[in-house]
C-alpha cells in the first residue's frame, strides 16, 4: 500500500488489518463494473437495449405477427395501391399507411414495454411478512394453510392472494404470470403474438393495436377486393392479401369486440374467464372496480395516467446498504448481486431475491416510459441484436443470438463468493420443504395456460 | 479505545429492524398505505407526526393516479401522437412521483433522520410498502 493511505487507515481503524487485499473484502475497492438491474432480474423475461425493451421469453409467434403484418401491407402497397390510387383516389394509399404506421406503433409499444410487473420482496420484506404470517397462523409447520388475506373493497369482499415466488400478497387483480415468471398488475392475459404478458401498464397500446388492427385489416380486405372487382380478370398479385384478411377480420374484430366489452365493464380477461364478478356467483356479486358507468370505465382504462414501471431496469445494482443485527428467526442470504434466474429456484431458493436495496435513490436515468423512437426500432436500429423477420421457433431453448440477459450458467461467481460487506454472519432460513413456487401457484398456472390457448385462437 | 470496530460501525449506525408499512386496498387498487401507527415506532416519534406524513403521501399518490380533465387530455394527447409524446414528455405520474420523493426527503431531513428513522421511497419498494429502518439508539440514557 501507498504510504499516505496506509496511515489514514491507522487513524481511524487501528485494529483492521490493512493488509486484506482481496476485492470481496474490501467494498470500497469496486473491481467489478457496475450492472444494471435488468441483468439481475429474477424473472424469464428478455431484455434488449440495454434494458429499455422487455419481452417474454418465447418470442417466435410475435416474429410471425410482424412478418404476416409486414407481408401483407407490403402486398397492398405493391400491388393494389397503385391501381387504387390511379382509378379510385390517393387517400386510399395514404390512409393505409397512416394506419399500417399506428398498427405497428401500438404492436411494438405493447410488446417492448413493461405490463407492470411487480418486483418481488426484498429478503427483509420477505422475513417480515413470514413473522407476520407466523404469527396469524400460530404454527411453523412444513405445509402452512394456502396464504390468503381478506378485504372488503367497495362492500365487496376480495382474497389476497400469497405469490410464493414472489414472496408478496398480491394485490387485487394482479397475477402471476407461470411463464414469464413475474406478479404482473391487473393482469389481463400472456398474449404470444404481441411476444409480453398484458397488463395494466400496456393493456391500452394492447386495445389500440387490435382495434387498429381490425380497421387495417377490414380496410385491406375491403380495397382488394374492390381491386379484384375493377379488375376482373386480371390476377392481382394480392391473393394471399385476401386470405390472410379473411382469416384475420373474423378473430382480429371479434377480439376487439370483447375487450371493447371488457373495458367498458372493468374486467380483466382473467376476471371474465374465472367469472370473478359474474352474478351466478351469488346474487351479491358484483365488480367493485367498475365505476358503474361504461364512459368512465373506458376513459380510466385508456387514458388515465400511465403508471411508472416499478422494476427500474436500467439503473444500477447498488452494493449492500446496512446490514440488519441477526434477528430472531434467521434471514436470507443477501448481496445477491449475482441473482439465480428462477428456475434455479429449486436449487437455492433464496438466491433468486435481488440484492437488498439500500436507502440510497438510484440515479437511472429511465423513467416510466421505456421505449425509444419507433423510427429507430427497424433495422439497423441501435438494436441490432433484433433479427427482424428470422422468427424463432417457439419450442427451442432461447436463441442465444437474441438475449443479453445472463442465464445461470453464465453467471460467474458461486453462490458460497457473496461479498457481504457485513461482518455479521448470515443464516439461510429453511424454506425448501415447503418452498415449491409450481404447485403452489398452479391454480394460477391453469389459469393463465387457459388464457394463452384462449387468445392464441 | 481498544475497540474493534468494523469499517460499517464507524461509518453510520447498525440497522437496529425494519418496518414495513403495508398498502391499503380496501379503496381499490390505487396507491395508499395504511396509516396505523406501528408499535415498533412508539418509543421513537408521535403518532401525530407519522399519521400526518402517511395522509400526505397518500394524497400525493391520490393526485398522481387521479382521472381528471388534465390527465385525459394526456391521455388522449398521447394516443393521437400513437405514445411518441412520452419520448419529449414526461407523465403526469411520474411528475408526481418527483414531487414525492422530493417530499420523503425532506421528512427524512426535518422529521426521522434526527429520532434515527429512515423512510425509503415506496417506488423503490415497487410501491408494495413504505420501509422504515430504525438504527440503533446511540445515545446516552434511555432510547429517546
Amino acid at each position: 500500500f501507498p504510504p499516505g493511505k496506509a496511515s489514514m487507515r491507522e487513524c481511524e481503524y487501528s485494529q483492521i488489518s490493512t493488509r486484506s487485499s482481496t476485492p470481496m473484502e474490501t467494498p470500497y475497492k469496486k473491481r467489478t463494473p457496475k450492472r444494471k438491474k435488468w441483468e439481475a432480474f429474477p424473472g424469464r423475461n428478455k431484455f434488449y437495449c440495454d434494458g429499455r425493451i422487455m419481452m417474454a421469453k418465447q418470442t417466435g409467434v410475435f416474429y410471425l405477427t410482424l412478418v404476416l403484418i409486414l407481408v401483407t401491407c407490403g402486398l397492398f402497397f405493391t400491388f393494389d395501391c397503385p391501381f387504387l390510387a390511379q382509378e379510385l383516389t390517393p387517400i386510399i394509399p395514404v390512409l393505409g399507411g397512416a394506419l399500417f404506421l399506428f398498427v405497428l406503433g401500438t404492436l411494438l409499444r405493447t410488446s417492448f414495454s413493461d405490463p407492470g410487473v411487480l418486483p418481488r420482496a426484498t429478503p427483509d420484506e420477505a422475513a417480515d411478512l413470514e413473522r407476520q404470517i407466523d404469527v396469524a397462523n400460530g404454527t411453523t409447520g412444513y405445509r402452512p394453510p394456502p396464504r390468503t388475506k381478506e378485504v372488503v373493497i367497495n362492500g365487496q369482499t376480495v382474497k389476497l392472494k400469497y405469490c410464493f415466488t414472489c414472496k408478496i400478497f398480491r394485490p387485487p387483480r394482479a397475477s402471476h404470470c407461470s411463464l414469464c415468471d413475474n406478479c404482473v398488475e391487473r393482469f389481463d392475459h400472456h398474449c404470444p403474438w404481441v411476444g409480453n404478458c398484458v397488463g395494466r401498464r400496456n393493456y391500452r397500446f394492447f386495445y389500440m393495436f387490435i382495434l387498429s388492427l381490425s380497421f387495417l385489416t377490414i380496410f385491406i380486405f375491403a380495397f382488394v377486393i374492390t381491386h379484384i372487382i375493377l379488375k376482373y380478370f386480371k390476377p392481382a398479385g394480392c391473393k394471399w392479401a385476401v386470405v390472410v384478411c379473411f382469416f384475420s377480420v373474423w378473430s382480429i374484430v371479434g377480439l376487439s369486440g370483447f375487450h371493447t366489452y371488457l373495458i367498458s365493464s372493468n374486467q380483466t380477461t382473467n376476471e371474465d374467464i374465472k367469472g370473478s364478478w359474474s352474478s351466478k356467483r351469488g346474487k351479491d356479486n358484483y365488480n367493485p372496480y367498475s365505476s358503474g358507468n361504461i364512459f368512465t370505465n373506458c376513459c380510466m382504462a385508456l387514458c388515465g395516467p400511465l403508471p411508472p414501471s416499478l422494476i427500474d431496469r436500467r439503473g444500477f445494482i447498488e452494493a449492500d446498504a446496512p446490514q440488519m443485527a441477526p434477528p430472531t428467526n434467521g434471514i436470507t442470504m443477501y448481496g445477491a448481486t449475482h441473482s439465480q434466474q428462477s428456475h434455479m429456484a429449486a436449487a437455492t431458493p433464496l438466491l433468486q431475491q435481488q440484492s437488498s436495496e439500500p436507502v440510497i435513490i438510484t440515479s437511472s436515468p429511465e423513467n416510466g416510459t421505456s421505449l425509444p423512437a419507433r423510427a429507430s426500432l427497424t433495422l439497423g436500429g441501435p438494436c441490432t441484436s433484433l433479427p427482424l423477420g428470422q422468427p424463432t421457433p417457439p419450442t427451442s431453448t432461447p436463441s442465444l443470438t437474441l438475449h443479453h440477459y445472463l442465464t445461470p450458467e453464465e453467471v460467474p461467481s458461486p453462490p458460497g463468493m457473496l461479498h457481504c460487506g457485513s461482518p455479521l454472519g448470515h443464516s439461510h432460513t429453511v424454506q425448501a420443504s415447503f418452498y415449491n413456487p409450481a404447485s403452489q401457484d398452479s391454480l394460477h398456472e391453469d389459469s393463465v395456460r387457459g388464457l394463452v390457448k384462449l387468445s392464441s385462437v | 479505545m481498544a475497540e474493534t470496530h468494523s469499517l460499517q460501525d464507524l461509518q453510520q449506525p447498525a440497522v437496529s429492524s425494519k418496518v414495513f408499512i403495508q398498502r391499503d386496498y380496501s379503496s381499490g387498487t390505487i396507491c395508499k398505505f395504511q396509516t396505523k401507527f406501528p408499535s415498533e415506532l412508539e418509543s421513537r416519534m408521535d403518532k401525530q407526526q407519522f399519521e400526518e406524513t402517511m395522509q400526505t403521501l397518500n394524497n400525493l399518490y391520490a393526485e398522481a393516479e387521479k382521472l381528471g380533465g388534465k390527465s385525459y387530455l394526456e391521455g388522449c394527447l398521447a394516443c393521437l401522437t400513437a405514445y411518441t409524446v412520452f419520448l419529449c414528455m414526461e407523465t403526469h405520474y411520474e411528475k408526481v412521483l418527483k414531487k414525492i420523493a422530493r417530499y420523503i426527503k425532506d421528512q427524512n431531513e426535518k422529521i426521522y433522520a434526527p429520532r434515527g428513522l429512515l423512510l425509503t421511497d415506496p417506488i423503490e419498494r415497487g410501491l408494495r410498502v413504505v420501509e422504515i429502518t430504525i438504527f440503533e439508539d446511540r445515545s446516552i440514557g434511555s432510547g429517546r
